[in-house]
């Protein structure tokens, strides 16, 4: 199935199986959401758990805590990641703190899924990759899956999960498919997949980049050289352990990721690694990134932007011509 | 609104006397931290006190049911008293101890209960008026009668928070009440030089719900509206905004270092003192100053209490702090 009707099934299966799971967002209603995933369920579930709102972030994700704090499960769309800069006072002063100011351990089922990602033409203020911003706020848990599978089964597992989740889907990803369970099942959340055995060289990617490092790995392999890649499926919880023994085994480590290599979350992979790793490392540690400019608009510019195959194949390859030994 | 007849009327003796309690609880507490803060030794979490505010807590919270939702503000230290947070528990709560509502991990004006239904504000003035819409969806989409109030001061009207919350509440029809104390100040100006409408509440009408302009020094005219605005939303008819006009009498906080406001002006407000005009009503109705000043001397008694449990309670053991992050259990 596509990525699309993944993401619609996850959501479809819960809201069929839990009454108090609910759908906040705009546009979501009788127009089924800019991308579609929610059409038809306005009809199936009515006005009272697919609801349409004003263009006011602040009061959908504020509406999604409060409601999220007395017995609902909301799913929050904002509808491009781009917007999240509106509602960080939200998300970081009141969803990710809310149980850090109760009296007791409580749950906030809180899920907030928006399209991110370059590669559309629609401009620097519906392109940005900024999942990187929120693996600093504790509280939170920030999920990107990379394909149709993971993406079904992580969001069932946001839906699930007591936290509040940030949830990043690739616009690009939408039309793309995979062999997907047509049953139920989720993924845990901070636990990375090893999608590519290999020896010579560990890829740790996330989101669409995870795409082109398989495609990559096709053209080191033709070159013989044998790639391991990690799709880290979250960046919060962060599962340095896969990434870790990987980098023992295979003493690479390659880093790539749509957003801008300077800030981005490869950083952190990168020291990290660096502190409880680098004595298996036979090479300096690589990050691929965008460049540290706005996503640029026109397809020249943009498809320069956009980290590539060709990109990672070149940056794999540098990294196997330094011999240390 | 000025007609205090109808929920006002059905009080009994009792009520009365209660509210007066309740009243002299909320100003007693206040003024010993200020009086500890500044001659014995300066409380932990840095005092806000809403001493000539008590009525708008008061009132408000007093015909709530137990599953009524409040989400406090900066200045309403009686909301939390009113719901059931007792002084001492508010107060070590000020001096961080592990008896606190958080045991340290919060401050005590932005803590929260979920046993007490009080959800944790914001210490970003406003960000918490869309909890409160999304408490009361919460309401309207389980088929719930409770509602909830959001108290918010006139600084936060001015917050883009404010009017998406509103909006947003009105438009789903939402069972929330939008308490404003409006005590005229925000930290350091006016609040004529903030807006140019006389009342807040006339904001409401451009969300097409009910506003009220009341008096935020008279509690039974703060119950009397805010019942009415309750009963209103439980009904279905959606929410409302009461702004409550008050005054802070002490600075924005026990640290300012200068209070912008003239003496005189201070010293009009503190004519319309809340409890002092709660008293003479009472005593309007037959109550004796011996039963005034026996409840003054019992809620001394109760927080001087509370200052002792403050003092000798432990503070919290260190792995307090990485607790209550994420859900812990299953």
């Amino acid at each position: 199935m596509t990525f699309k009707e993944a993401v619609k099934e996850a959501i479809l299966f819960e809201m069929r199986k839990d009454p108090t799971v609910i759908l906040i967002g705009e546009d979501i209603g009788q127009y089924g959401g800019i991308f579609q995933i929610t059409s038809g369920m306005l009809d199936e579930f009515g006005a009272g758990r697919v609801i349409d709102t004003p263009i006011s972030e602040l009061a959908i994700v504020g509406a999604g805590i409060g409601s999220a704090l007395y017995g609902c499960k909301p799913i929050v769309e904002i509808m491009f990641a781009d917007f999240l800069t509106i509602v960080m006072d939200q998300i970081v002063n009141n969803a990710a703190k809310m149980n850090y100011s109760y009296d007791e351990n409580i749950r906030l089922p809180l899920v907030i899924r928006m399209a991110y990602g370059a590669g559309t033409r629609s401009g620097m203020h519906h392109c940005q990759n900024l999942e990187g911003w929120f693996a600093d706020v504790p509280g939170l848990k920030v999920v990107i899956p990379s394909d149709a599978y993971t993406a079904k089964g992580l969001l069932a597992a946001a839906i699930r999960d007591p936290n509040p989740v940030l949830f990043f889907e690739h616009k690009l990803l939408y039309a793309t498919r995979c062999e997907t369970p047509e049953e139920d099942y989720t993924l845990p959340l901070g636990k990375a997949r090893v999608v590519e055995e290999g020896t010579d060289l560990t890829i740790v990617s996330w989101g669409i980049m995870v795409r082109k490092a398989r495609q990559a790995a096709i053209e080191l392999k033709k070159q013989g050289i044998s790639v391991e890649i990690i799709d880290l499926c979250s960046v919060v919880p962060f599962d340095k352990e896969t990434i870790i023994n990987s980098v023992k085994k295979t003493s690479r480590l390659l880093i790539v990721h749509e957003a801008h290599a300077s800030g981005g979350f490869g950083g952190e992979i990168s020291a990290t690694v660096a502190e409880e790793a680098i004595g298996y490392l036979d090479a300096p540690i690589k990050r691929i990134g965008a460049p540290f400019i706005p996503v640029p608009f026109s397809p020249v510019l943009e498809d320069q932007y956009i980290p590539n195959e060709k990109d990672i194949v070149k940056g794999a390859l540098e990294m196997l011509s330094v011999n240390t030994n | 609104m000025n007609d205090v007849s109808t929920y006002a009327e059905q009080l009994t003796d009792q009520d009365h006397l209660n509210l007066y309690r309740h009243l002299t609880v909320v100003r007693t507490f206040e003024e010993k931290i200020r009086e500890y803060h500044h001659k014995k030794s300066p409380v932990t979490e840095l005092p806000h006190l809403s001493t000539g505010q008590e009525a708008v807590s008061v009132g408000s919270c007093y015909g709530l049911r137990p599953d009524d939702v409040i989400i406090p503000s900066l200045r309403t230290r009686g909301a939390f008293l009113m719901r059931g947070v007792s002084p001492k528990v508010s107060m070590a709560g000020m001096f961080g101890k592990a008896t606190g509502l958080t045991k340290g991990r919060n401050t005590s004006h932005h803590a929260g209960s979920m046993a007490l239904n009080i959800v944790p504000g914001s210490g970003v003035v406003g960000s918490h008026l869309p909890l409160g819409a999304g408490v009361a969806l919460a309401a309207k989409t389980l088929k719930k009668d409770f509602v909830t109030l959001v108290y918010f001061g006139d600084g936060a009207s001015n917050r883009g928070d404010f009017h998406e919350a509103l909006n947003f509440a009105a438009v789903l029809k939402l069972p929330v009440i939008f308490i404003c104390e409006n005590n005229q100040w925000a930290l350091s100006n006016p609040v004529t030089q903030h807006m140019l409408i006389k009342n807040v509440a006339e904001r409401a009408a451009s969300y097409g719900m009910p506003g009220y302009t009341i008096d935020g020094n008279d509690v039974l005219e703060v119950y009397n509206c805010t019942m009415k605005a309750v009963e209103a939303a439980r009904r279905g008819d959606g929410p409302s905004l009461i702004e409550c006009k008050t005054y802070r009498w002490h600075a924005h906080s026990e640290r300012d270092p200068r209070d912008m406001r003239t003496k005189e002006e201070i010293e009009s407000w503190k004519q319309k003192c809340p409890i002092k005009r709660y008293e003479a009503f009472l005593i309007g109705k037959s109550v004796s100053q011996a039963v005034l000043a026996a409840i003054q001397a019992d809620v001394a008694k109760e927080i001087d209490e509370a200052v002792v449990f403050s003092e000798t309670s432990p503070y919290p053991q260190v792995d307090e702090m990485y607790k209550n992050v994420y859900f812990e259990g299953e």
